[in-house]
C-alpha cells in the first residue's frame, strides 16, 4: 500500500493506495473495493513496487489543461487571479502560489482539470461530516496543489507539489460520477489537498454527479474570494471548512493565509444555505488557549448559529511541525467544554477513537442519537430530522 | 573525444562513448569546504564584456566566448592563466553541476556557447566529462533551448530533475520546506551557478540566488513578498550552500523589464559575463546594471516600481551571511 489514510481533521486526509500491491492502469478502478479500501492509480504501482517515481510530464498532459475561471487579464501579458484572496499577479510563463495554475501568453490555465492524483472510497465521517448521510461512502479525490502552506499538513507531498511531479490519472467529470455510482457512493468528495485550486474540475464533476444522481461535498480551507466561492461551492451539497485557528497571527505564520477571509467565507456559505461543518485542528502551544477557544465559540454562535457542528481534532506531528507533541485529549476536552459552555449544540472531538464526544446527542433531552465507532456510525436513531424522544429538530442531511 | 583534457567545444555533448560512467557514484566524495559561516570582508565581482562577441552576426561566437570566459576567470581569481583560476574552483575527482536557466526559452536562457566553454575548461582542469552535469528543472526546457540531452556514457551529462526526481525528505531553512533536486544532492558535489541577467516582476531581478528556485520542487511557495526572505532562505539550505563555488552570470543577452519570461522588446545584447564567488555581491552588481539600462530607457527604478530586490539585504544580514550587498564592500572589476 502506498500510504495509509491519514486521520480526520485537516483538509488533507489521505491518498490512494492499493492493499496488496500494484495494479496496472487498465485495471484501475475496475476492482471492487470494500468500504474504507483504497483505489490504485496505474502509476502509483511504481512506488508500490519500488520503481523510481516518474515525474516526467507525459505527452498527453495537454488534456489536463483548461482555461481557468476566476482571473482577469492585466498589462504586459500578466493576469490577476481572482480565485483566492492571495490574488496572485502572475507573469507570462509563471504560476500562481498554488503551483497548479499557469499563465501562458496572458491567459491563465488550470493544469489539473481531471488530473486525479489521489482517489479513495471513504466513510463520509472521515471528512469529517457528522450530520451528512451518516454511514454513507464518499468517492473522494484530489489533484495536486494548495493555496496555503500549513506547517502541519498531513498530505504535503501532494498539496505542496506541482502536478507534473505526481503520478496522476485522467478521470474526467463524467467518469468521476460513474465511479461514484459504481462504488455505491451517494457522494463525491473533493478533499485531501485543497479543492480551492481545482475549482474548475470540482464544478464540472459536481454537475456530472448531479446529473447522475450523485451529490458533492468539499473539504476545504475556505480561503477563497467570495465570487469564486459562490460559484464553485454553490454546486456543493455540503461543505466542511478547516478553520485552522482563531488568530490572524497563526494564519500568517503557520498557515500562510488570512483568518478574516476564511471567516467571511463561513458566513457566505451559511447565507447560501449550505450544510456546513467546521473542523479546528488543535495544535499544542500554537492555537490551544482558552481565550482562542472562547473567541471561536462566540464567533460561531453569533455568526453561524449554535447548530453548526464544530469538531476539535487532534494534531499529529507532520511536515514542518514535527517538534510538537500529539494534542492531549484533555486539551480537546477543554476546548469542547468551553464551546459547550458558550452554547454550541454540536461540539465533537475528533481523531480520538472511542471518545464519547464522537457521538451526536440531542441538545434538548441529551439522548444519544448517533453512535460512531471509528469512522462509521453504529447506531442512528434520528427520525425525520428530529430526536425520536423529544422531537427536537436535529439539523443536518440525515437521509439519502 | 579525450575525456580528460582536450575535448573541443564542438565535441561537447556529442557522441556516446563507451565505458562506465561514474555518474551517481559521488555520494562518498568529500566536499571542499565552501561554507565559511561568515560573510567576506570584501567581495570581488568581475564584469567582462566583448563588443565583438557575436562577430558580424547575431549568434555568439564560440571562440570569442571562450576568450571572454578566460579573461573573466583570470580577473576574478587574479591569475595569469585561466586554468590556474579554474583549479581554484574544482579538483579532479569532483562531480560538477552546472545549474543553467532554461526557463526563458531560446530567447533568454543560459547561452549554450558559454556552457560549452565552461565544460571545456573544467575538463582541462581535470574534471572528467561524465563528471559534469548540465542541469535545470526540466529536460524538455533544456532541450528546447538547444542543449543535447545526455544521460550515461563518458560524455558531459545533461538532463533535468524530472529524470531523477527530488529528494523525498524535506529540507527547510526559515518558514518554507522543500524537496531538493537529486541532481544537486546525489549526482554532484560542486555547484557552479549559471543564471541569466534578467528583470523579475516579483523579486526585481533574477540572477544567481534566485536561480536556485530551479533546484526545488515548490518554487511557487517562494514568491510572496517579492521573494523575500525566501530567496535568501533557500540559499541557506546546506545542499546548496555547501556546494556553491562560483556564479557565472550570462549577460550575453540580458533583460531590463518584463521578466522573467522572454520579452524581446526589453532585451539588449550586453555581450558580457559577471563572475563572482560571492552570490550576493554578484546579484547586487547585476541589479545596478539593470537599473542603468532601465534609466537609459526612461523606466522607473525598481524601487520606484515597488520591486527593489529586498532579498539582497536579507541574504547579507546576520542571519544569512551569504555575501555582501553593501557597495562599499564590493570591488567591481570591469574588463
Amino acid at each position: 500500500m502506498l500510504r495509509e489514510m491519514n486521520t480526520e481533521g485537516d483538509s488533507c486526509a489521505g491518498v490512494c493506495g492499493l492493499p496488496g500491491g500494484a495494479i496496472n492502469r487498465r485495471s484501475f478502478l475496475k476492482c471492487a473495493v470494500a468500504s474504507g479500501g483504497a483505489l490504485g492509480v496505474g502509476e502509483f504501482a511504481h512506488a508500490a513496487t519500488g520503481m523510481p517515481a516518474a515525474t516526467t510530464q507525459q505527452p498527453d498532459d495537454a488534456r489536463f489543461v483548461v482555461e481557468a475561471k476566476f482571473y482577469e487579464k492585466a498589462a504586459n501579458l500578466k493576469i490577476k487571479c481572482k480565485l483566492c484572496p492571495r490574488g496572485c499577479v502572475v507573469g507570462d510563463k509563471e504560476r500562481g502560489y498554488c503551483g497548479v495554475r499557469e499563465n501562458s501568453g496572458g491567459k491563465y490555465y488550470t493544469l489539473v482539470h481531471s488530473r486525479v492524483c489521489a482517489a479513495h472510497v471513504d466513510p463520509v465521517e472521515k471528512k469529517p461530516l457528522f450530520h451528512y448521510l451518516p454511514g454513507s461512502l464518499a468517492f473522494s479525490l484530489a489533484t495536486a496543489g494548495c493555496n496555503v502552506n500549513c506547517k502541519f499538513c498531513q498530505n504535503w507531498d501532494i498539496s505542496q507539489s506541482r502536478p507534473e511531479q505526481l503520478p496522476a490519472e485522467y478521470i474526467p467529470p463524467q467518469r468521476v460520477a460513474e465511479l461514484a455510482r459504481h462504488y455505491d457512493c451517494p457522494t463525491i468528495a473533493y478533499t485531501y489537498s485543497e479543492p480551492v485550486v481545482f475549482s474548475e474540475f470540482l464544478m464540472d464533476a459536481a454537475d456530472a454527479g448531479h446529473a447522475a444522481g450523485v451529490r458533492s461535498i468539499v473539504v476545504s480551507n475556505g480561503y477563497m474570494q467570495e465570487e469564486a466561492l459562490r460559484q464553485a461551492y454553490g454546486k456543493m451539497d455540503a461543505v466542511k471548512i478547516d478553520l485552522k485557528s482563531f488568530s490572524e497571527s497563526y494564519y500568517r505564520d503557520v498557515v500562510t493565509g488570512q483568518l478574516k477571509q476564511v471567516l467571511e467565507s463561513l458566513v457566505t456559505l451559511r447565507k447560501m444555505g449550505k450544510w456546513l461543518e467546521i473542523v479546528y485542528l488543535v495544535v499544542p502551544t500554537l492555537n490551544d488557549g482558552d481565550a482562542e477557544f472562547t473567541g471561536l465559540a462566540r464567533w460561531v454562535k453569533a455568526n453561524l448559529g449554535v447548530d453548526v457542528p464544530l469538531h476539535f481534532t487532534q494534531f499529529h506531528p507532520q511536515y514542518l511541525l514535527k517538534n510538537l507533541p500529539i494534542t492531549p485529549v484533555a486539551t480537546l476536552e477543554r476546548a469542547k467544554a468551553i464551546a459547550d459552555g458558550e452554547g454550541l449544540h454540536y461540539v465533537y472531538i475528533g481523531n480520538v477513537p472511542g471518545h464519547p464526544a464522537q457521538n451526536t446527542y440531542c441538545p434538548q433531552c441529551k439522548k444519544l442519537l448517533v453512535e460512531r465507532v471509528g469512522f462509521s456510525e453504529s447506531k442512528m436513531l434520528i427520525e425525520k430530522n428530529a430526536c425520536p424522544i423529544c422531537k427536537h429538530p436535529i439539523p443536518g442531511i440525515w437521509h439519502v | 573525444m579525450n575525456r580528460t583534457h582536450t575535448a573541443s567545444r564542438r565535441d561537447f555533448l556529442k557522441g556516446a562513448l563507451t565505458g562506465a560512467a561514474a555518474l551517481g557514484a559521488c555520494a562518498g566524495v568529500q566536499l571542499a569546504a565552501a561554507e565559511s559561516g561568515e560573510a567576506l570582508a570584501s567581495s570581488r565581482v568581475v564584469v567582462a564584456r566583448d563588443a565583438q562577441l557575436r562577430g558580424s552576426g547575431s549568434a555568439v561566437d564560440s571562440g570569442r566566448m571562450l576568450a571572454l570566459l578566460d579573461r573573466a576567470m583570470q580577473a576574478a581569481f587574479n591569475r595569469d592563466r585561466e586554468l590556474e583560476a579554474w583549479k581554484q574552483i574544482v579538483r579532479p575527482g569532483e562531480v560538477v553541476g552546472l545549474k543553467v536557466n532554461a526557463l526563458g526559452g531560446r530567447g533568454i536562457s543560459t547561452d549554450r556557447e558559454l556552457v560549452e566553454a565552461i565544460c571545456e575548461r573544467l575538463q582541462q582542469a581535470g574534471i572528467m566529462a561524465a563528471d559534469i552535469v548540465v542541469w535545470d528543472r526540466s529536460t524538455d526546457e533544456l532541450e528546447r533551448v538547444g542543449f543535447q540531452i545526455a544521460m550515461g556514457g563518458n560524455r558531459v551529462q545533461c538532463f533535468g530533475t524530472d529524470q531523477v526526481d527530488y529528494e523525498q525528505e524535506l529540507s527547510a531553512w526559515g518558514s518554507v520546506g522543500s524537496r531538493v533536486s537529486k541532481i544537486l544532492t546525489q549526482r554532484t558535489n560542486v555547484l557552479i551557478n549559471l543564471p541569466v541577467l534578467k528583470d523579475h516582476d516579483g523579486a526585481g531581478v533574477t540572477l544567481g540566488l534566485k536561480n536556485m528556485y530551479g533546484a526545488i520542487h515548490n518554487p511557487n511557495k517562494y514568491h510572496p513578498n517579492g521573494c523575500n526572505p525566501y530567496i535568501a532562505d533557500l540559499n541557506m539550505l546546506p545542499e546548496i550552500k555547501t556546494r556553491l563555488r562560483l556564479t557565472i552570470c550570462d549577460a550575453t543577452t540580458a533583460m531590463y523589464e518584463g521578466g522573467p519570461a522572454y520579452k524581446p522588446e526589453h532585451c539588449w545584447q550586453m555581450n558580457g559575463l559577471l563572475i563572482s564567488q560571492d552570490p550576493v555581491a554578484l546579484d547586487t552588481v547585476g541589479w545596478q546594471i539593470i537599473e542603468r539600462k532601465r534609466a537609459e530607457h526612461g523606466l522607473k527604478t525598481l524601487e520606484a516600481d515597488g520591486r527593489a530586490p529586498a532579498y539582497l539585504a536579507t541574504a547579507a544580514d546576520k542571519d544569512h551571511r551569504l555575501g555582501n550587498c553593501d557597495p562599499k564592500k564590493i570591488t567591481t572589476v570591469e574588463i
